[in-house]
């Protein structure tokens, strides 16, 4: 947001002091992060602590040289990102479609919610081994998988948005003798749109974690197969590699549906 | 004088619960002639919101008859503009976007529907505005742009449902003097329901007296104010307003205690 810039003294003074303050914060979570690495690589050199199951930077730094240069390291985490990409964009069709028939039909809603709620509440880690019976150890089961993690919240919030329009908003499209379709356009879709990106950003999280689950015990590649083998293996870098990396993808894919929300925000 | 514009006979109406039946309006009979601007005044709960709501067609399980110019049609068929509490302006349009919403809905987007809407804009004072987005508006500008939104489907009647009430007392004398001059200058037949006793009396030409629930018609008060071209502002000013003031007041005043 710009402002027309009155500058006096007093107002330079403000934004330097908040600019000085958020920069501050800024030094300090990055302190924390070098202080952590020093204390680790420190420890694990010294035989504070094991380096062969706990790591250290420097042998996570090679491991992940090693792995970029044959090409596996990117390889798994394409793979992984596939998945997860491709899970939450079923996700997010498959809820808003299910939340548009639920609104539509009342009575169908009625009938199925407690069904829905009951299967949001299951840790859905349960249903992984029968999915591989069922579905077999492939990739579809790993995106059924995080598919399962997220839908059912999914539906049940997004619903839950659509049911709290304003019903006067709602009121103005009959008085203006719009049909039930052009509430829906006109008033429902749009007026959720902030609240189905902030349930897309726990979802996008969601579908992480269900395709991690997944390629726990159905796959031949990705970064949660990388960390099953390597805890067997005791390959203890490939393992926290892998976590490294999650990480890295979990803030990243979470900036950029931030970084929409904001675009939208102006708007709505 | 022609036949009515609208004609209510014997009309009554019940909300249900599964606990109960809420009768909310009884035997109501009133006409509303061609240009004639009434008002319906009453206590809170009295069914005024509800008698607009049948007019306008979004109710039908009432029973009795409504004529719209001296038929029983379907409501539907006539063109009826309703104005909300709030202005209910779409957040996510611009202000253009939003005034054209009712004939995007009717599917009317033409030219002369076009010019129409482009000639209350600039005739409002809302012309450089019609790029900006709901919240970069006052809230007196904000309910002139819901107007011009009702206006723009050349209404047949006008509903106003307490319009001005989420308004600060200033705008809101200004805003509902800018609007009564707009529907008396347009000569659009309108019905006015508000809780403001010297709102509906500067406005009207008719006062109905409504009673508390079950809504009856208590009594019905025609307005006439003896000064020349007379607006909402300047009606405040005439000579009879504080005997008109004083009547419709007892009429509900009576109601209330009726009930202690």
């Amino acid at each position: 947001m710009k402002t027309k810039t009155s500058t006096s003294v007093k107002q330079q003074e403000y934004v330097k002091k908040c600019k000085r303050n958020e920069i501050k914060i800024k030094l300090y979570q990055l302190m924390i992060f070098i202080c952590f690495i020093f204390l680790w690589e420190y420890a694990a050199k010294n035989g504070i602590i094991n380096d062969f199951i706990f790591c250290s930077p420097s042998k996570l730094f090679i491991t992940m040289l090693s792995m970029l240069k044959d090409g596996s390291l990117l390889y798994h985490i394409a793979v992984t990102l596939y998945e997860t990409l491709l899970g939450f964009a079923i996700v997010i069709a498959g809820s808003l479609i299910v939340a548009t028939i639920f609104w539509w039909n009342e009575t169908l809603s009625k009938v199925l919610e407690p069904y829905l709620v009951v299967l949001n509440a299951l840790p859905k880690s349960a249903l992984a081994p029968v999915l591989i019976v069922w579905l077999g150890a492939n990739k579809t089961t790993i995106i059924v998988c995080a598919c399962s993690v997220a839908v059912f919240g999914s539906i049940l919030n997004i619903y839950t948005g659509f049911i709290n329009v304003d019903s006067d908003k709602i009121k103005l499209i009959k008085t203006l003798k719009g049909s039930r379709f052009q509430c829906l356009k006109l008033v429902v879709l749009p007026s959720n749109v902030p609240n189905i990106i902030s349930i897309m950003k726990v979802n996008i999280g969601l579908c992480l974690v269900g395709v991690v689950i997944g390629e726990f015990l159905a796959a031949r590649e990705g970064l949660g197969y990388l960390i099953i083998y390597g805890s067997q293996t005791f390959k203890m870098s490939n393992v926290l590699l892998s976590i490294l990396i999650l990480c890295i993808i979990a803030m990243m894919l979470y900036m950029i549906l931030q970084h929409i929300e904001k675009k939208l925000a102006e708007y709505f | 004088m022609d036949t009515p514009i609208l004609e209510f006979l014997r009309v009554n109406f019940s909300y249900h619960t599964i606990s109960c039946e809420t009768p909310s309006l009884k035997d109501i009979s009133f006409k509303l002639n061609q240009n004639e601007f009434v008002s319906f005044v009453g206590p809170s709960g009295c069914g005024k919101t509800t008698l607009l709501n049948i007019v306008a067609g979004l109710l039908t399980d009432y029973t009795g008859k409504i004529l719209f110019h001296g038929n029983t049609s379907n409501p539907s068929d006539l063109n009826i503009g309703y104005m909300l509490q709030k202005d209910h302006l779409l957040e996510w349009r611009t202000i253009y976007k939003n005034l054209t919403l009712g004939l995007e809905i009717q599917k009317t987007l033409n030219r002369p529907h076009l010019e129409l809407i482009d000639e209350l804009l600039k005739t409002y004072g809302l012309w450089d505005f019609r790029n900006a987005y709901p919240r970069q508006l006052s809230g007196g500008m904000r309910q002139r742009a819901a107007l011009i939104r009702t206006l723009a489907l050349s209404p047949d009647i006008l509903l106003l449902d307490e319009p001005f009430s989420a308004l600060d007392y200033q705008t809101r004398l200004n805003v509902s003097d800018d609007i009564g001059s707009i529907i008396k200058e347009k000569g659009i037949s309108t019905l006015l329901v508000t809780h403001d006793l010297a709102e509906a009396i500067s406005m009207a030409d008719k006062i109905i007296v409504l009673s508390k629930r079950p809504g009856t018609i208590k009594s019905v008060i025609p307005i006439e104010l003896s000064i020349p071209n007379r607006t909402p502002k300047t009606a405040r000013n005439a000579p009879e307003f504080n005997k008109y003031y004083n009547e419709i007041w007892e009429a509900i005043y009576d109601e209330n205690q009726d009930f202690n």
